[in-house]
């Protein structure tokens, strides 16, 4: 017998015979009934006192917004997809501008050391947002890859203000994330950050230092 | 590689020397009543009992299909592309590490935080096969340039101190000596960057097993396990049998009360949910993803209807940072992997009740973990019957049972029951105790080191009652 | 406790299980207790055949031991009458722990039964009698101290301020880590000696720095923890049980 097969026998020929599962009621999850103004300043509160920024910009003009984060930010190499809407865009409006644009889109073993040390930022979309907890919800593509959101130490995310949604717990349920499940989904709440030295708040310890939400409305 | 040593057989050693240790004093003090009042408030909009409810009813759940859960997850697994191994025991879990690495030549490890492969010392299995295995958590990191274990499961290394940490950082690394905080974390985050990228092999931890999708869920702030589960190209998450859930949607819940009992945050920065390794138009994640089901003696819990609420445990911490005992004596005095109140009653399981006879009766079963616990383990019961199995008056189904069983105490036990089964006998006895309170001693071992002794009155109650009734006052 | 308990109307009869350590140490409390009820016109029963409720034995892992002295408790209290207990450990022991320490035993329904008739002693005071209280005292400042079976175990962190805050020229004060257990914890005390003097040396610390005059707790083992590392550090601050407390202060 595998060791497989040894530890299943054990747990089905249980001793003191078959378990009986209580019930789960999920109703404490759901029902928040918050307003959708609400809803954005709590994740507004949520994500800020995690040491992110929020900054409100519209469907129109939030390339701009981008700009201005990038001007400050000092951001000179910034990573981005190239088929989502939201490359596309930030890619036509800073063509010509003196921020370098580095593709995310390609084997990450053929830019690996690009990515660790000469990107300054990575830009982002966002799948949604969860106001309960002040998170992003995120499933990286070959568009947007896992580390896009990781290993630059500026993580630029573009929210889409209809997308925020109450709980974690609705996100899952009402997107059908069972059936669908991406091979990485991902919520995100803030800059990385660790309180391992002395408990003191340190931010970028492994990812970014810093997340700037651009919120569409 | 020498890691600082702590026994469980040493708890009263230990502990001695920690609570004369004035920093491990402060350390723990002030951590605990920043973690507790943190989980307080996190948890303040909650309909706190019944989002314990459904977390414990979650676990219960998963745990009374186990087989049919983890056969479903291996099965989800493997056609999420996920490969899935399964070890009896601590030493065939690390073998099975150590030969997927060397088959893929792999000379670097870099690990993220895994409670169970600290159980399994998988660090030094690793090393003594020639394979340097990294631990990427800062405060685990720390721990190992300084060649010691964890005090506490969620934060390691919060038994040093800034200036101590300063000197390990350039001690070890070399690094110019700082005490700033940010200056010393910007310097770890070179050293280990470099050490991503260099890795053959990630080892990862798991919080959660959805059998539903073959999803693997990682709780984590730092990012060091995204970096571990994404950038090196082979990808070994490592996980009790025991952390399997039955759905996606048993995730948030547990999640909820995960984050807010272990720091009181509504969420931590990341929620990674693996489901496979890099598909075929990704750009990047590793290319293999191993997934390594430990038992190391979840099983034999698993066979007792009482033992088996140690299962739920989803590893948040609450019961130590709400422990007066762990709160004064610290991590490392428990002497093991899991310390505070989950580790006295997981850890006889796991080493037997000869090398953890002390675990089990270092609680005042004040029921602080209890209370606190997300998913509602009964610690203070599993307390109580681990003391049980200790004296031989148990089941006698955990490994060791009865090793603290004397006769000398037994006897006691045994005439104290009939002196209290026999009334007009007790009577006797305790009405002798206020006439010769003279002679009760000043010093009484261990109570008396702290307190004045207890002082027999001079008439029991039952005989101020008699006294009473006799004068003709109803009683 | 989960379940919110159903208070029944003041009876005419109790029966009073005083417990051990009142018995042989704090006799005067449970005469005390035994008068308040009196005065609220309740006659105060007490069987006399009674010892312990078995709780040493049970949390040392003796439960055979435990179970037998349980068991002669069981057959103390025929008549349909609540059980007053002084006590919150004494009365969680009865109350939480004898229906499982019973269960699959002849006496499974018995001890059940009973365990529905405990009430501890400032838990009746406040539910049962609705007690009122007029303050005779002088100005006083006072802690209290709850023990982690009452308030965890029976789920009364309340009771004992409730009647407290009656007294009115009585100022209760809260000390820090007033949840915090005193280091008692039965034999942990002796086998963990060490760790129990820490804690109690803490809770020690916490009471004086209130400023208080004196303590009250609801239960013994507490009282006698404390109280005695208060006397042997020599503090001018001083322990009592409740019930003697709130007698004095209102006879």
């Amino acid at each position: 017998m595998s060791a497989r097969d040894r530890i299943l026998a054990r747990l089905r020929q249980r001793t003191d015979g078959q378990l009986v599962p209580p019930p789960s009621d999920f109703s404490v999850m759901t029902g928040r009934a918050w307003t959708p103004s609400e809803r954005l300043a709590r994740f507004e509160q949520l994500m800020t006192t995690a040491h992110a920024r929020v900054v409100h910009t519209s469907m129109d003009a939030w390339t701009s917004a981008l700009r201005e984060v990038l001007h400050e930010t000092g951001v000179k190499r910034l990573a981005l997809g190239r088929d989502h809407e939201v490359a596309r865009q930030a890619r036509e409006a800073l063509s010509g501008s003196d921020i370098a644009l580095v593709d995310a889109d390609r084997a990450v073993e053929s830019w690996q050391a690009e990515l660790f040390h000469r990107v300054d930022a990575g830009l982002t979309s966002c799948r949604g947002a969860i106001a309960e907890t002040g998170s992003l919800w995120l499933w990286p593509t070959p568009d947007e890859p896992r580390l896009l959101s990781l290993v630059p130490p500026l993580h630029l995310a573009i929210l889409d203000a209809a997308t925020l949604e109450d709980t974690f717990f609705e996100v899952v349920e009402r997107h059908g994330w069972t059936e669908r499940m991406p091979g990485n989904a991902l919520l995100i709440s803030g800059p990385s950050k660790t309180a391992d030295i002395a408990q003191v708040l340190a931010y970028g310890v492994h990812g970014p230092r810093d997340l700037v939400v651009l919120v569409r409305h | 590689m020498s890691v600082e040593t702590y026994t469980p057989q040493r708890f009263h050693e230990q502990a001695h020397d920690a609570l004369g240790n004035a920093q491990i004093r402060d350390n723990f003090r002030s951590a605990m009543d920043g973690l507790m009042a943190k989980r307080q408030e996190s948890f303040a909009q909650w309909d706190l009992p019944r989002l314990r409810e459904l977390g414990a009813s979650i676990r219960q759940r998963a745990l009374a299909s186990l087989p049919d859960l983890l056969e479903q997850l291996e099965t989800r697994c493997e056609a999420n592309g996920i490969h899935v191994h399964w070890a009896e025991d601590s030493e065939q879990a690390c073998r099975l590490i150590r030969e997927l690495c060397q088959s893929r030549n792999a000379q670097s490890v870099i690990k993220g935080k895994s409670m169970v492969s600290e159980e399994m010392h998988l660090n030094e299995h690793l090393e003594e096969a020639g394979i340097s295995s990294l631990e990427s958590d800062l405060g685990e990191y720390l721990l190992q340039l300084n060649e010691q274990t964890p005090s506490h499961i969620i934060m390691p290394a919060i038994h040093l101190n800034a200036d101590q940490i300063a000197d390990i950082l350039h001690d070890k690394t070399g690094i110019e000596r700082t005490e700033d905080v940010d200056l010393m974390t910007g310097a770890a985050r070179q050293q280990l960057r470099e050490r991503f990228m260099q890795a053959d092999v990630g080892i990862s931890g798991v919080n959660f097993a959805v059998a539903e999708t073959g999803t693997l869920c990682l709780v984590e702030n730092e990012g060091n396990g995204r970096m571990t589960t994404g950038v090196p190209p082979v990808h070994i998450a490592v996980t009790g049998i025991e952390k399997v859930v039955e759905q996606l949607r048993d995730v948030p819940p547990l999640y909820a009360l995960l984050t807010r009992s272990a720091t009181g945050q509504q969420a931590t920065t990341y929620l990674n949910m693996i489901s496979g390794p890099r598909g075929d138009a990704e750009h990047d994640g590793p290319s293999e993803v191993h997934l390594v089901l430990v038992d190391n003696g979840r099983s034999t819990i698993y066979q007792d209807d009482q033992l088996v609420d140690t299962l739920r445990c989803i590893r948040c911490g609450a019961c130590m940072n709400h422990c007066p005992v762990y709160t004064r004596v610290g991590g490392h005095s428990y002497g093991t992997t899991y310390p505070g109140p989950i580790g006295s009653i997981l850890m006889p399981h796991l080493q037997g009740l000869e090398a953890t006879r002390e675990l089990p009766s270092a609680s005042s079963l004040c029921g602080a973990c209890g209370e606190v616990c997300p998913v509602k383990i009964p610690i203070p019961d599993l307390l109580v019957r681990l003391r049980q199995e200790a004296v031989g008056e148990g089941r006698g189904n955990v490994a060791g049972a009865g090793v603290k069983r004397r006769r000398s105490e037994v006897a006691a036990w045994k005439g104290w029951q009939w002196l209290a089964t026999h009334p007009a006998a007790w009577r006797g006895a305790t009405a002798l105790a206020g006439p010769l309170r003279g002679l009760t001693p000043s010093r009484l071992g261990p109570w008396t080191e702290h307190r004045s002794a207890p002082k027999p009155a001079p008439r029991t109650l039952h005989a101020m009652l008699k006294r009473r009734h006799r004068g003709g006052t109803s009683s | 406790m989960d379940a919110i308990k159903c208070y029944p109307p003041k009876p005419a009869k109790v029966y009073f299980y005083g417990t051990c350590l009142i018995d042989v140490l704090y006799p005067e409390a449970g005469m005390d207790a035994i008068r308040l009820l009196e005065r609220e016109g309740i006659e105060v029963v007490f069987p006399d055949d009674q010892t312990c409720c078995g709780q040493p034995a049970y949390t040392s892992g003796y439960q055979t031991e435990a179970r037998a002295v349980a068991e002669a408790q069981l057959e103390l209290f025929p008549e349909p009458w609540p059980i007053v207990v002084p006590s919150g450990s004494c009365g969680g022991m009865m109350r939480t722990h004898y229906p499982s320490l019973f269960t699959g035993t002849p006496s499974e329904a018995r001890a059940r039964e009973l365990a529905g008739r405990v009430f501890e002693l400032t838990e009746f005071l406040v539910h049962v009698c609705h007690l009122r209280l007029e303050d005779k005292g002088a100005p006083q400042v006072v802690a209290m101290h709850t023990s982690c079976s009452a308030r965890r175990e029976m789920g009364l962190a309340d009771t004992g301020p409730a009647l407290l805050t009656q007294l009115s020229s009585v100022e209760l004060v809260e000390q820090a880590r007033a949840t915090e257990c005193c280091g008692f914890g039965g034999t942990f005390a002796v086998r963990h000696g060490e760790v129990s003097g820490a804690m109690v040396e803490d809770k020690r610390r916490a009471i004086e720095a209130t400023g208080a005059e004196c303590f009250v707790t609801s239960d013994c083992g507490c009282l006698m923890n404390i109280d005695g590392r208060l006397e042997r550090c020599g503090s001018a601050v001083r322990g009592e049980h409740i019930a003697s407390y709130l007698w004095r202060r209102s006879a």
